[in-house]
């Protein structure tokens, strides 16, 4: 009847409408500082790396092996047992991985030694890397009387494995029930309908699994310090002590001289470079998938 | 009537129960699905008409839990015996779901992955098998130049012919089909009615089935489910023109259900 009254009434502004607006406004705002905090560390990080990284980062630096201070010394050295180490921890933790993290969704249903890896595996994951080189050492490193590139490998290979199990895991859990159906409609075999069917369809996640846990391990530093322990030259036996660079960069910026601490700057920059290059690689491929 | 060894028969259904754990799903089941002709499975969802197509390839095998009692004759054997070589029974019994489910690979080796899991065959006679199925399945024309695309990229009804194309490339006798057309667009379902209809000339099909138009077009026996047991099995002109029971009458006639 009354509707104009009606109407009026009903658009009284809410008294505690004003409150409401101000702690809204107060609440953004503390996000969006905690977020600039955040991006401002990010930047500076990688502002101070590029700024002093670019400077050490010469022909000599990529192309030299590590030498005394003053002798025009790089990183090639290291490098390059970067690259030997975590490609062999990566050969070692891949296929272990897979297989663990295909038992635990194809076959690990309802059963207690299924979620016991499970576990074992997610507290792997937590486990302070330091530890993970200490232990080689002790299984490998002692025993053997000596520092070796294959122990770095298996120390950096037990940090990348819990990350491929779980990432395999998941990705096979994605796969729909209706494709195992199907598969074993046909007549297949389950381990056939889990190779051809489930694993190739959940391949781009699997293999984003592997690309984080690479980018997790090249960077690591103190589970090499125990096993691969670092090298000054060119050393391509897996059976000795071989260089790397987390552990270049280690030993180089502590030191008092400065075309040292300048290459620790190169190094850094070069870990930083390649880490970014994995993580673009596994959103292309998260993208694709 | 009809008897277990009647060449006629395909699939001989006697006292069958089964079990989801201690849900008692069907109750002392006996059917007869004959030779070359289209049985088309009705009822309300739950009453049990998927339950039965799973036990005629052993799909509920994949899930403990789940079992099955009574005699399904095959062939001269009882499939719910243990000692059945399941791939060998799936090799004979083909099934297409509800949703299509295109493997992760092309087009061609959609159908040649079944086709090699139970036969050595050449190149020249995988292409001749690939191009024999799909012109079956009137999808020759709108793939041929791309047999080596993923099938994800074609569309639902495409993809759902593609997985008959690819349960008929290993050459069962008898296809199950559960719902297959209740995610698909009408034209692509009625090309998937006209397939059953060439389908039947080589094949014993079984579809279950939620649409009482598409029973009454496809189908030669009508079997009414409800509440896990079986209603009444007829001819499909008998059940939707004169049913015997009340209750299937009042299925059909979309009064419950």
């Amino acid at each position: 009847m009354n509707a104009v009254q009606k109407s009026e009434s009903g658009w009284r502004p809410n008294p505690r409408a004003a409150g409401r607006r101000r702690s809204d406004r107060l609440a953004t705002a503390l996000g969006m500082i905690a977020a600039g905090i955040l991006v401002l560390v990010l930047a500076s990080i990688l502002w101070t790396l590029l700024s002093r990284g670019l400077a050490g980062l010469s022909f000599a630096a990529l192309f030299n092996p590590m030498g005394p201070p003053g002798s025009r010394g790089g990183l090639a050295n290291a490098i390059v047992g970067s690259l030997i180490q975590t490609a062999i921890a990566l050969l070692i933790a891949t296929p272990l991985g897979l297989g663990c993290g295909i038992y635990l969704s194809e076959y690990g249903e309802n059963n207690r030694f299924a979620s016991c890896v499970r576990f074992v595996s997610d507290v792997l994951m937590s486990v302070p890397s330091i530890l993970v080189g200490l232990f080689v050492y002790q299984i490998l490193v002692a025993p053997l009387g000596h520092f070796s590139a294959i122990a770095g490998s298996v120390a950096l290979a037990i940090l990348a494995v819990p990350i491929i199990v779980r990432t395999t895991e998941d990705m096979l859990r994605l796969v729909p029930v209706a494709m195992r159906e199907a598969g074993a409609a046909l007549g297949a075999a389950r381990w056939r309908v889990t190779i051809f069917l489930c694993l190739r369809s959940a391949k781009t996640g699997v293999l984003t699994g592997i690309l984080l846990a690479l980018a997790r391990v090249s960077g690591e530093t103190a589970p090499l310090l125990f096993t691969s322990l670092g090298n000054q030259n060119w050393s391509f036996s897996l059976n000795r002590p071989m260089a790397s660079l987390p552990v270049a960069i280690y030993q180089y910026a502590g030191a008092s001289y400065d075309d040292w601490v300048q290459l620790a700057w190169a190094g850094a920059l070069l870990v930083t470079l390649g880490v970014l290059a994995i993580n673009i690689a596994v959103r292309f491929s998260a993208r694709r998938g | 009537m009809m008897n277990e060894t009647d060449p006629q028969v395909a699939l001989a259904v006697r006292n069958l129960n089964f079990y989801y754990g201690q849900h008692h799903a069907l109750h002392d089941i006996s059917i007869n699905f004959p030779a070359r002709r289209v049985t088309a499975m009705i009822g309300p969802s739950g009453c049990g008409k998927s339950t039965l197509l799973r036990i005629f390839n052993r799909m509920y095998d994949l899930y403990p839990g789940q079992r099955a009692t009574g005699e399904v004759m095959f062939d001269g054997v009882n499939i719910l015996e243990d000692s059945l070589d399941l791939n060998i029974l799936r090799a004979r019994v083909g099934m297409v779901f509800q949703k299509p489910t295109p493997f992760p690979m092309s087009i061609y080796d959609n159908i040649a992955f079944g086709v090699r899991l139970h036969e050595k065959v050449s190149k020249s006679e995988m292409d001749g098998r690939v191009q024999d199925v799909l012109t079956r399945v009137a999808l020759w024309n709108e793939v041929r130049d791309r047999l080596k695309a993923p099938a994800a990229g074609l569309s639902g009804g495409q993809q759902q012919r593609l997985c008959i194309a690819r349960s008929i490339a290993t050459r069962p006798e008898v296809l199950l089909l559960d719902e297959p057309t209740s995610a698909l667009d009408p034209i692509s379902t009625a090309r998937i009615e006209e397939l059953l209809d060439e389908l039947k000339e080589d094949f014993t099909i079984a579809i279950v089935t939620h649409n009482m138009q598409q029973a009454a077009r496809c189908a030669d026996q009508v079997a009414f489910f409800y509440l896990g047991g079986l209603v009444e099995v007829d001819s499909a002109d008998r059940i939707f023109t004169n049913p015997r029971q009340k209750q299937t009458q009042d299925y059909i006639t979309g009064r419950f259900g």
